[in-house]
């Protein structure tokens, strides 16, 4: 695929703030109050109010004017409003956007926020999305179905255990039992994931992510002011989207995401290849996901991942240290998980990851998943010393 | 104001073949490409020259999964057909069990009716055909 150079701020812009809040169960919260509560925490940890913001970047579940409702909530006043969903992936176009839009002097102080409550509101995911007059009347469940299909796809072309599958859920338990919000926190063993519900072959309970309540929050700003904020920003060094379909019908390769085009132009852009990255997270919200984006973003080859995260390698102690605070398999996921990779990459770099940090962390890759494997977006983010 | 009554009418076209019994899918008369699901243009082009042809009705596995619902309902299977014409399209393979539906499986349409009496296409394993 062919385009223009690409001329991304590389290091022009930082997260110097992120938060979470209502990980897990927030009961008789709206969405809206969730994402104002993750925002007021980061903004106020950096000594900044709701006022100082004048780009904002929202998507909520239930809301398609949510950047209207959060800037009338606050009573705040954006010179930028940016509301693109592309589902879960829609936090990484955020960003990279706010970036631009930062650098041009277009905004000075970019929130990009995010909160979810359908747990205690629903016990389901809510999605806006209605089933095309082609698909509904087969009752694929969606998203997990979806999925799936491209599971039995890989699993037909390159060989795939459940066992495999079962590594990644289990090291992403490993790291969730690591930090304090996680949801699930109990030990998970292979015969606990082996004996879980089959739900759509092959996955099972334990490939599916969870079901959860929560919000995320990060405050960018120019490089030039980050380090007046912030003692650790994370600077970013490169971000890239893009999409090929929405249905999982009509992607191309079902073993092949979009993933393999954004992560070669975002490390492009920061000047960075896969080994460089110390810390990565990825939108797990099935087991596939990782496996499937690890190749992808170019970790390991195309059908080598099911072996790649074999013996532990992505779990706490493994030699690549991968969705750091469990992950939407254990940690949360509230409808959307992508701000939530970049919540984490963010306070690694920090140094702020209490026991889960990965000591020594200077770049961090935060990678966003949409609709059914469709949009994918990835954003490198670095310390100081990356620069 | 511009008449675009004459205009096609993709997903109402479509529907009302399949209801007479004829499962159809859309080329491109410039470049030849079959299309599916039905559209008012063809993909990258853009050429509003998508003509209404017969499908074979052949097709391929691409992919396949079980619907594993709660009891007392049944698994079921739901799969992903590559159409001989190129295409894929989502639907289901009957008459054998839901998870002896493999990918690289030979299949042959048939048009059924779903639960509201509306007409869809479902696939049956195609004994002896080419893989």
């Amino acid at each position: 695929m062919s385009g223009s150079q690409e001329r991304f701020p590389r290091g022009k812009t930082a997260i110097v703030a992120s938060a979470t809040y209502g990980i897990g169960e927030a009961p008789g919260l709206s969405s809206l109050d969730l994402a104002v509560s993750a925002s007021t925490r980061a903004l106020s940890s950096v000594g900044l109010t709701p006022q100082d913001v004048d780009g904002l970047f929202i998507g909520l579940p239930d809301d398609y004017l949510s950047g209207l409702s959060f800037t009338e909530y606050l009573g705040i006043s954006p010179r930028l409003t940016d509301n693109n969903r592309t589902g879960g992936s829609s936090f990484q176009t955020h960003a990279i956007h706010a970036a631009l839009a930062l650098e041009a002097g277009l905004c000075d102080v970019a929130l990009i926020a995010y909160g979810s409550n359908q747990r205690t509101a629903s016990g389901k995911l809510v999605s806006s999305l209605k089933p095309s007059p082609y698909e509904g009347p087969y009752k694929l469940a969606r998203p997990v179905g979806g999925y799936a299909l491209a599971a039995s796809r890989y699993m037909a072309q390159y060989g795939l255990k459940k066992e495999q599958l079962g590594e990644v859920a289990l090291a992403a338990r490993r790291w969730a039992q690591l930090n304090p919000d996680a949801f699930m926190r109990d030990p998970l063993t292979m015969d606990e994931y082996l004996g879980s519900r089959i739900v759509a072959d092959p996955f099972s309970v334990r490939d599916c992510c969870l079901v959860t309540d929560g919000a995320a929050a990060v405050v960018m700003v120019r490089a030039d002011r980050a380090k007046d904020l912030a003692k650790r920003p994370a600077y970013v060094l490169g971000g890239a989207a893009a999409a090929w379909h929405k249905d999982i019908t009509n992607m191309p390769d079902l073993t092949v995401t979009a993933a393999s085009l954004s992560g070669p132009r975002a490390m492009a852009q920061a000047g960075v290849k896969p080994a460089d990255i110390d810390v990565v997270e990825v939108y797990d919200a099935f087991t596939l996901n990782t496996i499937l984006f690890l190749e992808d973003l170019g970790f390991c080859a195309k059908g080598e991942g099911a072996a790649f995260v074999e013996g532990g390698r992505i779990a706490p102690g493994g030699t690549l240290p991968v969705n750091t605070n469990g992950g939407g398999l254990s940690c949360t996921h509230p409808g959307m998980y992508g701000l939530f990779t970049m919540v984490e990459a963010a306070q690694q770099l920090a140094g702020t990851a209490g026991e889960r940090q990965v000591g020594g962390a200077r770049l961090a890759l935060a990678h966003g998943n949409g609709g059914e494997l469709s949009s994918q977006a990835t954003l490198i983010l670095g310390t100081e010393e990356t620069l | 104001m511009t008449d675009h009554s004459k205009d096609p009418r993709p997903q109402q076209e479509y529907f009302a073949h399949l209801a007479e019994g004829r499962f159809m899918i859309q080329r491109s008369r410039s470049s030849g490409e079959h299309v599916f699901y039905p559209r008012v243009a063809a993909p990258r082009t853009g050429a509003q020259d998508l003509e209404w042809v017969a499908a074979s009705g052949l097709g391929t596995v691409y992919a396949t999964t079980v619907m594993r619902v709660r009891p007392p309902a049944s698994a079921y299977n739901v799969c992903l057909v590559q159409l001989q014409e190129g295409p894929r399209m989502m639907s289901r393979v009957e008459g054998v069990p839901p998870e002896s539906v493999k990918v690289g499986m030979a299949v042959r349409a048939r048009i059924a009716r779903d639960d509201e009496g509306q007409p869809l296409v479902v696939f049956d394993p195609a004994e002896g055909a080419k893989q």
